[in-house]
């Protein structure tokens, strides 16, 4: 898992798109695609997106979840974490919230 | 060469007629009966002789699935243009339209995204 993790947060495009599901969660593919796109002048393709984004699925960082036929994705911090517990907080048992 | 006709696949001619005049604004231009269907388009009361949008009928086998995969990316069947997208979400969000997406400045253009309630998500974009 922590392997994924810094896998995952290595890539600077998956940071944006981290960074962009902090400032509004419940994005579409759609709506990240744009973001990346018309905000930080990253054209991708929308499968190369999705690959980033099952990056961040594979690591907890992203939850995707569907309502009815669409489909939103949320940051999930919790695995961040295990990174404060793990140098920041070494006293502290490592996966308490 | 001009855009004469776009069209969009809804689920209900009679409900889509509904949403796309009394609630988006749009105006009726055409009505022709075609057995089960009809031959509907809108258009913009703002330019009353410009492209008319058509509300097909999706009954066709094809559309279900591709309306589908389109709706769960989020991906628009189509877009309007909007003097200020945030006045029309307020608008539109007063009138009980639901949104995928909220106005977002994205650089040149403001966007956002809603449910036309006959299967489709329509964008509406300003520039700024």
């Amino acid at each position: 898992m922590a392997d994924e993790l810094f896998k995952a947060l290595a890539d600077p495009t998956r940071r944006k798109i981290l960074d962009e599901l902090a400032e509004s969660p419940g994005q579409t593919l759609f709506e990240i695609c744009s973001r990346l796109t018309m905000k930080h002048r990253l054209g991708m393709s929308r499968q190369a997106v999705s690959q980033h984004l099952a990056v961040l699925e594979a690591a907890g960082l992203v939850e995707s979840r569907r309502e009815g036929r669409y489909k939103f994705h949320d940051l999930n911090t919790e695995p961040l974490e295990h990174i404060v517990n793990r140098w920041l907080r070494p006293d502290e048992p490592e996966g308490t919230p | 060469m001009k855009i004469h006709l776009s069209s969009v696949f809804v689920d209900d001619q009679d409900k889509a007629l509904r949403f796309y005049t009394d609630v988006l604004g749009f105006v009726k231009k055409t009505e022709v009966p075609l057995g089960e269907d009809r031959w509907l388009t809108v258009v913009s009361p703002e330019n009353p002789d410009g492209t008319e949008l058509l509300l097909e009928p999706a009954g066709h086998p094809a559309v279900r699935p591709f309306r589908e995969a389109l709706a769960k990316d989020g991906i628009p069947a189509t877009a309007f243009a909007v003097d200020d997208v945030h006045a029309e979400f307020d608008r539109l969000r007063g009138l009980g339209v639901r949104f995928t997406q909220e106005p977002l400045e994205m650089g040149p253009v403001t966007t956002a995204v809603l449910d036309d309630t006959c299967g489709n998500l329509i964008q509406i974009v300003h520039h700024s």
